[in-house]
């Protein structure tokens, strides 16, 4: 269980992270989206302990963070791969860690063989490794102290498709044994597929979240007619916001028979006419993110 | 698929695990010292130098001044210029390599990993006089196989002394990596204070008194004796106040506020 309340942060003038509240429940995976420097990061070192908040809080398994006595036994965290002493073994890398936590050696071997690194991988020094073994170390770092909540930063960051398929097996089978999963992505199909639920944080404010399915379902209808300018010219004249698509059609904020009607009243001839599903969510996603990413580039 | 079969990926329910330990936590941290190759080198050459030390007494210096005492202290100076970088980089390389991620992840309380840090690397200087022990006794044989005197009196004084001189020095380098936390920067400014010092000292009239009590090469020099009055100690506590412990309360405490990214 983690629980985030009102968590705010600011760097002088700067609000990375404003005013966020959410709450991921044992037994589901959460994904947290939003683009590069929305505050997805910022907002999970938080939760950490490891960035002090302007104001609220978080706590996880019903603490705050730094209150846990042995956080990696109730708490797996992957919050950057690459931050590892490039010198060090893997094996090494997660001996460092079984000691701190108090985790036998065997533990070490298991989980090296869980994330599927293998024993010439692990006597390497992380130096030499690929960001995708990087990952499965820190993966492997995560999983270490057999914890009941993850936090994982872009975990498929610099996995192949085979990789990611890999980890989306290896978080829902962890979910459904009821652990609690947080997982950030800037690519909205990244987590569709493993997530439960959604919160998508734009600008550092959260601008969407809930079921997946709800907020799938609310993303609006996908319209493609045979004369694109005259079904434009009905959807304003009707008043329903519509966004054009990559694929020619239009996304519409309305339920279909809304959008329906109207092409009819117009005497329209519609070729496509659906629910959006993802690629309403995505459409949704860009709209809502895209000024953060702008200010981001900016900055 | 490996995720079906390997139950470990399982949420385990447990009770709420105890913290590590100091003892755990200064076991890891004497680990880090030496588990990388650099680490390793680093440890490898104080060895070697304090062995080089000896080596050069052997061929340089009278026959009759080859005894154990005059093998011993001379090895403790290079040693203590090298044990100040260890000392910094056991505090800065947590922030260079990033793995303070991981460190204060798993111990969010990040006064224990400090002190943890600083137990090993104290540990690392005490066995530092353990080695110029070894490398004067060796010294010693040898010098009395090639003719030299090869007395064994040793003044057990010197002992204690250059545990506190060599303790002094690793810490002062830990301060010094805890408040600058980067490494270039943390080394160039421990080793080109103390020149600053003195030739600021030799330039202006009114330093020259200051120096005395705040110079740590001067107010050290005493402890590679056989004896330290009373009023060096104080000018030795002095110094150390100002150039040890100022650095690691100001770093520690910075460190406990530090966000961590």
């Amino acid at each position: 269980m983690i629980e985030v309340d009102h968590l705010t942060k600011r760097y002088g003038p700067h609000t990375a992270v404003e005013d966020v509240t959410f709450r991921c429940e044992p037994g589901t995976v959460t994904g947290f989206l939003g683009p590069n420097g929305a505050g997805k990061s910022t907002t999970m070192r938080m939760i950490c302990g490891l960035t002090p908040p302007s104001s609220g809080g978080a706590t996880v398994a019903g603490r705050p963070y730094r209150r846990l006595p042995n956080p990696g036994r109730e708490i797996g965290v992957l919050l950057d791969a690459s931050a590892q002493h490039p010198g060090r073994t893997g094996r090494e890398t997660l001996t460092l860690a079984a000691r701190t936590m108090g985790v036998d050696r065997e533990r070490v071997a298991a989980t090296l063989d869980l994330v599927g690194l293998n024993d010439t991988a692990a006597r390497r020094r992380v130096g030499a490794y690929s960001l995708g073994m990087r990952q499965r170390l820190g993966l492997a770092l995560a999983l270490l102290g057999d914890p009941r909540v993850l936090i994982l930063d872009e975990p498929a960051n610099g996995l192949d498709p085979e990789g990611i398929f890999w980890m989306r097996g290896l978080l829902r089978d962890y979910a459904d044994r009821g652990g609690t999963v947080l997982l950030s992505s800037h690519l909205l199909r990244e987590v569709e597929a493993v997530a439960d639920r959604l919160v998508v944080i734009g600008g550092g404010r959260v601008v969407a979240q809930g079921d997946k399915g709800e907020l799938l379902a609310g993303a609006g209808t996908l319209v493609r007619a045979r004369d694109q300018h005259a079904l434009r010219l009905t959807l304003d004249r009707a008043a329903l916001p519509a966004t054009a698509d990559t694929g020619g059609g239009f996304v519409v904020r309305a339920e279909p028979a809304a959008v329906g009607q109207a092409a009819a009243d117009a005497g329209l001839v519609l070729t496509e006419l659906r629910p959006a599903g993802s690629g309403g969510l995505e459409q949704l996603f860009l709209t809502l993110t895209a000024g953060a990413s702008t200010k981001e580039a900016v900055r | 698929m490996t995720t079906a079969t390997v139950p470990t990926a399982a949420p385990a329910r447990h009770e709420p695990a105890a913290g590590p330990s100091l003892a755990r936590l200064t076991g890891v941290e004497l680990r880090k010292l030496a588990d990388t190759r650099a680490g390793r080198w680093l440890l490898i050459t104080i060895g070697l130098i304090a062995a080089a030390i000896v080596v050069v007494q052997l061929v340089v210096t009278d026959a009759a001044e080859q005894t154990f005492t005059a093998f011993f202290s001379p090895s403790l100076l290079p040693v203590g210029l090298l044990l100040p970088v260890l000392g910094i980089l056991s505090i800065t390389g947590e922030w260079s390599q990033r793995t303070a991620l991981t460190t204060f992840a798993l111990v969010p309380r990040r006064e224990r990993v400090i002190v943890a840090k600083l137990a090993a690397v104290v540990l690392a200087a005490l066995a530092s006089v353990l080695v110029s022990l070894a490398v004067a006794a060796a010294g010693t044989l040898a010098a009395g196989a090639t003719g030299g005197a090869g007395a064994w009196t040793f003044d057990w004084a010197l002992l204690p002394y250059a545990a506190v001189f060599q303790v002094a020095n690793v810490l002062m380098g830990a301060g010094f990596g805890l408040l600058l936390r980067n490494t270039p920067l943390a080394i160039v400014t421990y080793l080109l204070l103390p020149t600053v010092w003195s030739v600021l000292a030799a330039l202006i009239e009114g330093l020259r008194g200051p120096a005395r009590w705040l110079d740590t090469t001067y107010t050290m020099e005493p402890l590679l004796g056989p004896d330290v009055t009373a009023g060096q100690w104080g000018r030795l506590g002095v110094s150390l106040a100002v150039w040890m412990l100022l650095p690691l309360v100001a770093g520690l405490v910075r460190t406990l506020r530090r966000e961590v990214s």
